[in-house]
C-alpha cells in the first residue's frame, strides 16, 4: 500500500508538470488550432536558461529562495520572449495557409530549437545546479516526499490559478477567450487578434519553461532533446482534458502523469512512453472531445 | 527570370554540385595514409563519438610532435565521420571511409550496435577495424578483420559478480538495468549467471530506457523487496540521477556498476548519492602507470577535463594501429607502399592490408593507458578489470581482478 | 502485346543496370543510389496518403518498422531455408534468393498494410491534426513494441538478415510504385481521392465512398512502405529500431512536402536530393539538421506548394518550340 501511495505522489507531481506544459498547448490550439510542435522545446529552453540563470547568479553556491525565484523568473522571461519570436517569425506568415503547412512548420521550429540547442549548448547533457538542496520528509507509512516535489506542485498551483485570474478576471483574459470562440467577431469587435495571439504564445512559452526550471530542479540532467517527449505527452494531455479547455489540461496533464507512473511502476517502464499514445488513440476512440471538452457539431 | 524559377534552377544546380562533389571525392593530391574514424558526434549517444575522437586526436597530435606525423614515409591523416547514432548511417559512413576517403583501417565503433553495422562492410572489403570499447561477443564474430580494444561483457559480468558475492559478501541483489542497450542488458545477463553460480539470488528486475529521467517507479518496487545491493549495468548519465533518487526514496544500499558509469560527469550528476558505491571499469584514473599519467596530463591541458575509458581506449586503438603501421614499414617497405592512398582497390593494396591485419592481431603486452593489451585468437582483448569505489566524492581505486 | 514488351523491355534494362553499374560506381555510390531507390519509394507511397488524399499521416516509419521486421524474420526463418532447398534442386543462386526476396517483400508489404489498415480505421473520424497525432502515436506504439520484442532482438537490433536486395529488385520496387502511383492518379478511383482531399464533404455528399477511400489510400501507402523497410532490411542485413523514429517519418514527410503535394516526380525528385544532399555536406555535419529544419520552414512560408505543387514534371514542354500560353508561370 505504501508503495502505492509513493507512485501517487510521484504521479501527481509529474502530472502537474505535464499540466503546465499542456496549458501552454491548448491555449494556442484554443486560439489558431494548430498544434505547437515546438512547444516541448521551449520547456527545453527554459531548462537551459535556468541552468545559465543559476551559473550567473551563482545560484548554486549560497542557495536561498530568492535567487531561485530569480532564476523561475529569468527563465520565464526569456522564453516568453522566444515565443514572442517563434510566433511573429514563422507561424504568423503560415496563420492563413492550409492545416498540413502550419503543421510542417511546427515541426520545423521544433527541429531547429532542437539541433540549434543541440549546436550551441552541445548534444551532452548537462547537469543543473542544486539551488534548493534536496530534503526528504517522510509522509509516513513508508511514504516520502521531497521538498522540490512539493515546491513543484506549489508552483505549480500558483501559476495556474493566476493563468485562470488573467483569464476568467482581466479584459486581456476575456479578450483571449473570444478569439478562441470566434476570431473575426472578436476582430470586429475591436480586439486585435495578432496582439492576442502574441500574448498568448508568451504566456504559454512563460508556462513551458516554468515547467522546464522546475522538472530541472528535481531532475537535474538537462539536454537539447528533453522536450521531446514531454511535449508530446503534454499534447496527450491536453487533448485527454478537452483541446482548448484550461481546467481540463490540468486535469488531463494529471491523469496522464498518474497513469504513467503506475504502468511504469505495476507494468512495465519499457512501456511508458507508448502508454501516452495508447490513452491518445483511447481517448479519441471513445469521447473525442476530451473529458472536459464539448462536443461540437461540425459546422459544412 | 521568377524567383520560383531561380529557386528551382538553383536547387538543381546544388543537386548536381552534390552528386559531382559524392562522385569524386578524397585527396586528388598527394599520397597519404589515410586511417578512417566513425563515431556518434551527434544523436543520442552523441558523448561516445566525442569521446573517440578526442582519443585519437590526441594519439595523432603526439605522432606529430614525435614523427612529424609520417610512418613510412607517408603523412598520416584521420578521417572522422559522424554516424548520428545510427546504425545505418554506421554503414554509409563506413563504406564511404572505405571507398572514398581510401582507408586503411577503421577506428570505431562504441555502441555494439554500430560496430555490428559497421564489421561486416570492413570486413568484405579487408580493412581491419578496431572497436575501441564494443564489448557485445558478436562484434568481433563478424571476421578476422575485426579487433577490439577492450574486455567482453562476460568478463565483465563475472567480475562485478565476485566482487559483489566475495568482495562485498552480499547475497541479495536487485538489477536495474537499460533495455535500450545491449550493452546493458548482456552485462545484466553475464552477471546473473556469474552471481548465481556463486550462490547469491536476484530477487528483483526492473528496467528503463537510456534517455529517462525519472526513476522513481522502478525504485519504489526495488525497495519494496529489501535488496542487499542494487546493480545498476547502464551508463553514467542515468547511473547518477538512480543514486539520487534512490537516497531520495530513502534506500540506503550500495549500487554496483559497469564500465558504462565512466565519466567525469559522473559525480557531477550523481553527487554525494554516489559515496558507497562501486563500478568495475578498463582503469583508475589514480593508478601510478606513468603512461596514463602522461596521457592524462596532455588530456587535461588539451580538453580542460577528464577522458573516460572510451576516450583512453581509442587512443588506446590508435596507437596499437600506429604501431602496427610502424612494423609493417620496418619489416616490409615493399609491401607497405601498398597502404599508399593512390593505390586504394589494387592487389598492393590487398596484400598490404592482410599483412596490417595479421601484425595488429599479434598485438601482445602493448602497455596501453587502459592497462596492459594482448589479443587473444578472438581478436578481444584479455585484461584485468578494475573496481572504483567513490568515497567523498572521489573516485578511488579498490581492486583489480585478472581474467 | 505491347504491354508485355515493355515490361520485358523494363526487366531487361534494370537487369543490365544491375550487372554494369557496379563496374562504373564504387560501393559507396551504389548504396548512396540504392538508399535514393528506397527513399523514393516512401516518398512516394506517402504522397499517395498525404498528397493524393490529404490526409495528414506522420507515422509513415511506423509502417517502413512493421515491413523491414516483417520480411526480416521471414527471410531469416523460413527464407533461407527455401533458398537451400531451391539451390539443392539445381535453380542457381541469384533466382533463388530473388524469389526468396520476392516473398519476403510481399509479406513484409502485407504485414505492413494490415497495419495501415488498423491505423486507418480510426482515421474515418478524425481530420487534420488529431489525425496527425494518432498517426505519430501509432508509430510509435510500433516502435515501442519492437523494442520490446526480444524475438526481433528488441532494443538491440537485429542482424544476420541475408542481404539479398540488390540494384534490381530496388529499381524494380521503385518501377512498380511509380507505376502504381501513376495509374492511380488517372483512374477514377485516383479522382475520388483526390475529391476528398480537396473537400471530403463535398466528397461524400457526391456519393464518394469517402470512408472506403481513405482506408484505401493508408492501405496502398503502407504497403509499399512496408516494400521499402523490407528491401531497406535485405540491404542492411541489419536492423536496428533507432532507425525508425520520427524524426524518419518527418524525412519522409520533408521529401513529399519538397517534391509537391500530389505530384509524383516531385517526390521522387526531392527524395533523391534529400538523399544525396547530406551525403553531399558531409562536411557540414553539425550544421546538417539545422540547415534541414530551416529549409521546412522556409519551404512552408514562401513555397507550400513545394517544388512542382500538385503539378507533375512535365519534360515535354522543353522540347516544343512554341510559346508557352499567356498567363501561365
Amino acid at each position: 500500500m505504501s508503495e502505492f501511495l509513493q507512485q501517487l505522489v510521484n504521479g501527481v507531481t509529474w502530472g502537474s508538470v505535464y499540466a503546465l506544459i499542456a496549458l501552454g498547448y491548448t491555449m494556442v490550439y484554443g486560439i489558431l488550432r494548430l498544434i505547437n510542435f515546438a512547444h516541448g522545446d521551449v520547456y527545453m529552453l527554459g531548462a537551459f536558461f535556468g541552468y545559465f540563470a543559476a551559473r550567473f547568479f551563482n545560484a548554486a553556491s549560497d542557495p536561498n529562495p530568492f535567487k531561485a525565484l530569480l532564476v523561475l523568473v529569468s527563465s520565464m522571461v526569456a522564453c516568453g520572449l522566444v515565443g514572442i519570436v517563434i510566433e511573429r517569425a514563422a507561424y504568423k506568415p503560415v496563420r492563413r495557409s492550409s492545416r498540413l503547412s502550419a503543421l510542417i512548420t511546427a515541426i520545423g521550429v521544433s527541429l531547429l530549437l532542437e539541433n540549434g540547442g543541440i549546436l550551441l549548448f552541445g548534444a551532452d547533457p548537462k547537469f543543473f545546479p542544486q539551488i534548493i538542496p534536496a530534503r526528504n520528509i517522510a509522509l509516513g507509512n513508508g511514504v516520502t516526499i521531497s521538498n522540490q516535489q512539493i515546491i513543484i506542485l506549489a508552483v505549480s498551483l500558483v501559476l495556474m490559478f493566476t493563468l485562470r485570474f488573467i483569464v476568467t478576471q482581466t479584459r486581456v483574459g476575456k479578450a483571449m477567450q473570444a478569439v478562441s470562440f470566434n476570431p473575426t467577431a472578436a476582430a470586429l469587435m475591436g480586439i486585435s487578434v495578432d496582439r492576442i495571439v502574441t500574448f498568448t504564445f508568451m504566456i504559454g512559452s512563460m508556462l513551458a519553461a516554468a515547467a522546464g526550471v522546475l522538472v530541472a530542479l528535481q531532475n537535474p540532467k538537462i539536454e537539447p532533446l528533453m522536450g521531446i517527449m514531454p511535449g508530446l505527452k503534454a499534447f496527450v494531455a491536453a487533448v485527454l482534458g478537452g483541446i482548448g479547455n484550461i481546467p481540463g489540461a490540468v486535469l488531463g496533464g494529471l491523469v496522464m502523469g498518474i497513469a504513467e507512473v503506475l504502468v511504469v511502476g505495476y507494468v512495465s517502464p519499457t512501456y511508458r512512453d507508448a502508454i501516452a499514445f495508447v490513452l491518445l488513440i483511447v481517448i479519441l476512440l471513445v469521447r473525442p472531445a476530451g473529458i472536459l471538452g464539448r462536443q461540437t457539431a461540425e459546422k459544412v | 527570370m521568377s524567383s520560383r524559377t531561380l529557386l528551382g534552377f538553383s536547387l538543381a544546380a546544388v543537386l548536381t554540385a552534390g552528386l559531382i562533389a559524392a562522385g569524386c571525392g578524397g585527396n586528388g593530391g598527394q599520397d597519404e595514409l589515410v586511417i578512417g574514424e566513425y563515431g556518434s558526434l551527434t544523436g543520442n549517444d552523441a558523448t561516445f563519438g566525442t569521446s573517440t575522437k578526442d582519443g585519437v586526436e590526441i594519439a595523432l597530435a603526439e605522432l606529430r610532435a614525435q614523427k612529424m606525423g609520417k610512418i613510412g614515409g607517408l603523412t598520416v591523416r584521420v578521417q572522422v565521420e559522424d554516424d548520428q547514432s545510427k546504425a545505418e548511417e554506421a554503414a554509409t559512413v563506413v563504406q564511404k571511409l572505405i571507398n572514398q576517403d581510401r582507408v586503411v583501417a577503421v577506428v570505431g565503433e562504441v555502441a555494439s550496435s554500430r560496430s555490428l553495422a559497421g564489421g561486416p562492410i570492413c570486413q568484405n572489403a579487408g580493412v581491419p577495424m578496431i572497436s575501441p570499447s564494443s564489448t557485445n561477443p558478436k562484434v568481433t564474430q563478424v571476421g578476422d578483420y575485426i579487433f577490439r580494444m577492450c574486455f567482453l561483457d562476460q568478463f565483465q559480468g563475472t567480475v562485478m559478480a565476485r566482487f559483489t558475492a566475495q568482495t562485498l559478501k552480499l547475497k541479495k541483489v536487485a538489477i536495474l538495468k537499460d533495455s535500450k542497450s545491449d550493452y546493458s542488458v548482456g552485462l545484466a545477463q553475464f552477471f546473473t549467471e556469474a552471481f548465481t553460480s556463486l550462490g547469491g539470488s536476484i530477487i528483483t528486475e526492473q528496467a528503463y530506457q537510456s534517455g529517462d529521467n525519472d526513476f522513481r517507479a522502478q525504485l519504489t518496487a526495488i525497495k519494496a523487496k529489501h535488496p542487499d545491493a542494487i546493480i545498476v549495468p547502464g551508463y553514467y548519465t542515468e547511473a547518477g540521477l538512480i543514486a539520487r533518487q534512490a537516497r531520495e526514496l530513502g534506500l540506503k544500499q550500495p549500487l554496483v556498476g559497469g564500465d558504462g558509469w565512466e565519466s567525469e560527469k559522473l559525480i557531477e550528476i550523481g553527487g554525494e548519492a554516489l559515496n558507497g558505491c562501486y563500478y568495475s571499469n578498463h582503469w583508475a584514473l589514480d593508478a601510478p602507470d606513468p603512461r596514463l599519467q602522461a596521457f592524462l596530463k596532455t588530456y587535461r591541458a588539451k580538453f580542460n577535463g577528464d577522458p573516460d575509458a572510451i576516450g583512453g581506449l581509442a587512443y588506446d586503438a590508435a596507437n596499437v594501429l600506429f604501431g602496427a603501421l610502424e612494423k609493417l614499414a620496418e619489416q616490409d617497405p615493399q609491401t607497405f607502399k601498398g597502404l599508399a592512398s593512390s593505390k586504394a582497390g589494387s592487389d598492393a593494396r590487398k596484400a598490404a592490408e592482410k599483412k596490417l591485419r595479421d601484425l595488429v592481431a599479434t598485438t601482445t603486452s602493448y602497455p596501453g593507458v587502459t592497462g596492459t593489451i594482448t589479443l587473444d585468437e578472438n581478436r578481444n582483448a584479455t585484461k584485468p578489470a578494475v573496481i572504483i569505489e567513490i568515497k567523498d566524492g572521489k573516485k578511488t581505486f579498490n581492486s583489480s581482478f585478472n581474467p | 502485346m505491347k504491354q508485355l514488351l515493355i515490361v520485358l523491355l523494363t526487366l531487361g534494362v534494370l537487369l543490365g543496370l544491375d550487372l554494369l553499374l557496379p563496374r562504373f560506381l564504387n560501393p559507396y555510390l551504389m548504396r548512396v543510389l540504392m538508399l535514393c531507390g528506397i527513399s523514393v519509394i516512401l516518398a512516394v507511397s506517402l504522397n499517395i496518403v498525404n498528397g493524393f488524399t490529404g490526409q495528414f499521416s506522420i507515422g509513415h516509419a511506423g509502417f517502413m518498422a512493421v515491413g523491414a521486421y516483417g520480411s526480416a524474420m521471414f527471410s531469416m526463418h523460413v527464407g533461407v531455408n527455401w533458398v537451400r532447398a531451391l539451390e539443392a534442386m539445381g535453380a542457381p543462386t541469384a533466382l533463388a534468393q530473388g524469389f526468396a526476396l520476392l516473398v519476403a517483400l510481399l509479406i513484409g508489404g502485407a504485414l505492413a498494410a494490415i497495419a495501415g489498415y488498423l491505423v486507418g480505421l480510426p482515421s474515418l473520424r478524425l481530420r487534420g491534426d488529431y489525425l496527425a497525432i494518432v498517426t505519430l502515436g501509432f508509430g510509435e506504439i510500433i516502435r515501442v513494441i519492437i523494442t520490446n520484442v526480444d524475438a526481433v532482438g528488441a532494443a538491440r537490433g537485429l542482424p544476420g538478415i541475408p542481404a539479398w536486395a540488390n540494384f534490381f529488385w530496388v529499381g524494380l520496387a521503385v518501377v512498380a510504385m511509380v507505376v502504381v502511383a501513376a495509374r492511380l492518379a488517372h483512374s477514377t478511383h485516383g479522382r475520388a481521392l483526390f475529391a476528398i482531399r480537396d473537400d471530403e464533404v463535398a466528397a461524400e455528399a457526391l456519393g464518394v465512398d469517402t470512408t472506403r477511400y481513405k482506408v484505401l489510400a493508408f492501405v496502398i501507402g503502407s504497403f509499399f512502405a512496408g516494400v521499402a523497410g523490407g528491401l531497406f532490411a535485405h540491404y542492411n542485413a541489419y536492423l536496428h529500431p533507432n532507425s525508425f523514429t520520427f524524426l524518419k517519418s518527418i524525412e519522409v514527410i520533408a521529401m513529399v512536402v519538397l517534391g509537391g503535394l500530389g505530384s509524383i516526380t516531385g517526390s521522387i525528385l526531392a527524395a533523391i536530393l534529400l538523399t544525396v544532399l547530406p551525403e553531399a555536406l558531409r562536411s557540414a555535419q553539425e550544421l546538417r539538421m539545422v540547415l534541414y529544419s530551416l529549409m521546412l520552414i522556409v519551404l512552408m512560408i514562401t513555397r507550400p506548394g513545394g517544388l512542382l505543387g500538385s503539378r507533375e514534371l512535365d519534360l515535354s514542354r522543353w522540347f516544343r518550340r512554341r510559346k508557352p500560353a499567356p498567363g501561365s508561370a
